[in-house]
């Protein structure tokens, strides 16, 4: 848990448009440019799309679902390849483009979910039937272990570092690493589970999950000005994060460069890292501990979310006014020789643990421009100081290549890595 | 072994889609040829009481003010062709493929209970729809398997049946997986009746309130948990030889098509994924991985019998079935030390991860599976 800056924008209503999407009222060329696209219900462009309900762009230079502003719900899913036949992986990965681009757009895959041949089962699942877009993003990663399949020796990029063990992680193999990973974000949960439902099955036989997670509650915000959502420990945090305008703070922490890491891994110009940890919180132990020694924890207050000595969430915080170990003066850039991660976590809740405490925690995503020089060196003195790591245990771990967005309709995921001469 | 209601529905819908391509095609050249049915509260009124063999259309209307459930019954009251829950106001066109003989339609509304009955009169010789002599020749095959299946089981059902009663524990379990794996190759077959599965192959936990529990799984209870058979048991296995042997007698005639075949296939699989994989199947005994293989020996047959068909209308699919089912057999001849024997095992043996490895391989195999049957009807 880092420095982050959130947001609570005014979500919208989940299914309140639906009625009126659709026939009639078409508004033609109207409003879409922008990272935000007009969503097709037929032939008729869905004047919902125009609102957070609407369809988030699937092409662009960079993938959607890191920059983008945060959408409150999330699903995620680590992928081991089952094929030793890279042609089969490839077009795999083409099948998973196009059902991705058609249920960013909030079109149903292949064929749809009804109406198709009576004795064949139907393509789409059917449980986003009538859903707005909701702002679907799908954003897929190569994680450490694709590269030693498909003749990709070589090809791994150093920046996509292994972590290290830090102090008190307690990993779960179950829950850690994965050949690939999918994130879907959006605004109603069931449109991201419906995604990820989807392109597992289209994987079967290709890939299989080896792990997925849920996440119900934003606990980052990559929209300027915006309040931070609380995570599960009732405290705001991570005020800082980048926001998904501030080209130049992506362009230097988030997206890699031109020339980063050389000629080898020019496949993954305009991409990203993503860190993913599933952080348990020991959500009871916690509840007990005295309201100074929580302010004191983060080196906030908990109303408001101001920095120690500060009367404002986004007031800049003073370090110096907070002790040592207080997470926020651990965190910042500032402490860390400027280093940056974008955040884009999850509060999550799987239910109890059998113990009858809650299993729950933060779902950490972050993504940044070089492993070893944003997650692995801020990681390395939270978990060697940080007072919050009384309170919380790392048990689910992965990194992931993120490589840069699909231009457009000829192209698709990992392009660039799998074409011969690339 | 899975609900009975299930099962019936299964089988009615694989009796309906065989009917299916035919009828878009046809459906509305014939719309004067449909039956006309008003199903209301508690009447159902049908236009004609008697048509020609092969495509029979019929139209609803529940004038009704409860959702109604329409069939068409053979005799023996399975289910031909079936639409549940039509709401009152509404219209809905069934169509099916109806061979000549005696049938009724059923109204039920509410849906439930026997429902108010007319009936019908199909006439004229068998189907009319023209079906590809090589899907004729691969139901005629399916079925000799099928038959072949029941009657190899009845000696080593009566072998594990004698252990039972002479009160040898260690001969009967030694028995006892050998004894089912016709019935687990053949399944989909057997639960189209409805009524044997229940009695012979029904677990604990999917017991009734007031159901008797009876067949393999209270024997093989007694056997691991309880490590002794008493009268009771001998009774029991009296009466799973007598309900086998009902099967062996029957399972010859069960309604077989093309897309019953590639749905049962399907639904071994199903099986598997269900019951096997998760070690609930074979709670006591752990012999799971014999079960599966069998079902897997099953679908596997289905399917070799279906694909000269499906290699011809999709070349892609039966490839990747091949494959599929070369995959998952490698994979479960690693539990096995002998290739010939049936000695697998024990599922308490197999870990997390050998299970998951197992499962994914389950599912590589029954996602294309379930493209078949729409495949080879096409």
């Amino acid at each position: 848990m880092t420095e982050t800056q959130e947001t609570k924008g005014g979500s919208p209503s989940r299914r309140a448009l639906i009625g009126w999407g659709g026939a009639g009222l078409a508004l033609g060329a109207a409003a879409a440019g922008g990272a935000m696209a007009m969503a097709e219900v037929g032939n008729d462009v869905d004047p919902a799309a125009a609102d957070m309900g609407g369809a988030v762009e699937f092409h662009g230079a960079h993938q959607a679902g890191i920059a983008t502003p945060v959408q409150d719900r999330l699903h995620f899913a680590a992928f081991d390849v089952k094929t030793d036949d890279r042609a089969e992986f490839v077009q795999m990965l083409k099948d998973w483009t196009e059902a991705a681009r058609r249920m960013t757009a909030g079109r149903p895959v292949g064929e749809g979910a009804y109406g198709g041949l009576a004795e064949a089962p139907p393509d789409d699942t059917g449980e986003a039937l009538g859903l707005k877009p909701s702002r679907l993003t799908l954003t897929i990663g190569f994680g450490p272990s694709l590269f030693d399949k498909f003749g990709l020796h070589g090809r791994r990029p150093a920046a996509l570092a292994d972590l290290p063990a830090f102090p008190g992680d307690n990993l779960d193999r179950a829950r850690t690493g994965g050949d690939l990973c999918v994130q879907a974000c959006a605004d109603d949960p069931q449109v991201a589970v419906h995604a990820i439902r989807n392109l597992a099955r289209i994987g079967f036989g290709k890939v299989a999950v080896r792990w997925s997670q849920l996440g119900f509650g934003k606990t980052s915000s990559t929209t300027p000005g915006a309040q931070t959502p609380r995570n599960l420990f009732g405290f705001k945090d991570g005020t800082r994060n980048i926001a998904g305008t501030e080209s130049d703070r992506l362009k230097k922490h988030v997206w890699v460069g031109d020339g980063d890491g050389g000629d080898g891994d020019a496949w993954m110009t305009g991409g990203s890292y993503l860190v993913a940890r599933r952080i348990r919180m020991n959500i009871e132990t916690w509840d007990r501990t005295p309201l100074q020694e929580q302010e004191d924890i983060f080196g906030r207050d908990k109303g408001e979310g101001a920095p120690v000595g500060k009367a404002k969430e986004h007031d800049k915080p003073f370090l110096k006014a907070m002790k040592p170990d207080a997470h926020v003066r651990l965190a910042h850039p500032d402490s860390n020789g400027g280093i940056t991660i974008l955040r884009r976590g999850y509060s999550f809740t799987d239910g109890t643990d059998g113990l009858g405490r809650l299993d729950a925690g933060l779902f950490f995503l972050a993504y940044q421009r070089d492993v070893r020089e944003g997650f692995i060196p801020l990681q390395r003195r939270l978990s060697a100081h940080d007072a919050l790591n009384e309170y919380i245990q790392h048990v689910g771990s992965a990194v992931f290549a993120v490589p840069p967005g699909v231009r457009d309709s000829g192209d698709w995921w990992g392009r660039a890595l799998f074409s011969k001469e690339a | 072994m899975r609900a009975v209601r299930l099962t019936v529905t299964a089988a009615a819908t694989a009796a309906a889609l065989t009917a299916l391509p035919a009828c878009t095609a046809k459906s509305d050249a014939k719309d004067g040829d449909a039956i006309r049915v008003t199903a209301a509260d508690s009447t159902c009124k049908t236009s004609t009481k008697s048509v020609p063999a092969g495509q029979v259309t019929l139209k609803i209307e529940n004038t009704g003010s409860r959702a109604t459930e329409v069939e068409i019954l053979f005799p023996d009251d399975r289910i031909v062709s079936e639409k549940e829950n039509i709401g009152p106001g509404t219209k809905y066109t069934l169509t099916a493929e109806v061979k000549a003989g005696a049938y009724e339609i059923a109204c039920r509304p509410g849906m439930k209970g026997h429902g108010v009955r007319q009936k019908l009169t199909v006439t004229g010789g068998g189907t009319s729809a023209e079906r590809d002599p090589k899907l004729d020749k691969a139901v005629a095959d399916y079925r000799q398997y099928v038959q072949d299946q029941a009657d190899a089981t009845l000696p080593l059902a009566e072998t594990f049946v004698k252990a039972v009663k002479d009160g040898d524990v260690d001969a009967a379990k030694k028995a006892y997986a050998p004894s089912r794996l016709g019935w687990e190759r053949t399944e989909p077959v057997a639960e189209s009746f409805g009524d044997i599965d229940p009695k012979v192959d029904i677990r604990k936990p999917d017991l009734e309130a007031g159901q008797k529990w009876t067949g393999w799984h209270r024997l093989e209870q007694a056997l691991w948990e309880d490590k002794k058979v008493g009268a009771e048991e001998k009774t029991l296995a009296d009466r799973l030889l007598a309900d086998l042997k009902d099967w062996q007698k029957r399972v010859g005639k069960a309604e077989i098509t093309p897309t019953s075949m590639a749905n049962g296939a399907k639904e071994l699989l199903d099986e598997v994924a269900k019951g096997k994989v998760t070690g609930e199947e074979e709670f006591y005994s752990h012999t799971d991985l014999v079960d599966f293989k069998g079902n897997v020996e099953g679908a596997q047959k289905a399917y070799e019998l279906l694909r000269p068909v499906a290699a011809k209308n999709d070349p892609a699919l039966a490839k990747e079935l091949d494959k599929q089912f070369a995959a998952l057999g490698t994979l479960l001849d690693k539990y096995r030390s002998d290739k010939d024997s049936y000695d697998f095992v024990t599922y308490d043996k197999v870990g997390k991860e050998q299970q998951k490895e197992l499962s994914d391989a389950v599912n590589a195999l029954a996602e294309p599976l379930s493209k078949l049957a729409a495949t080879v009807v096409k």
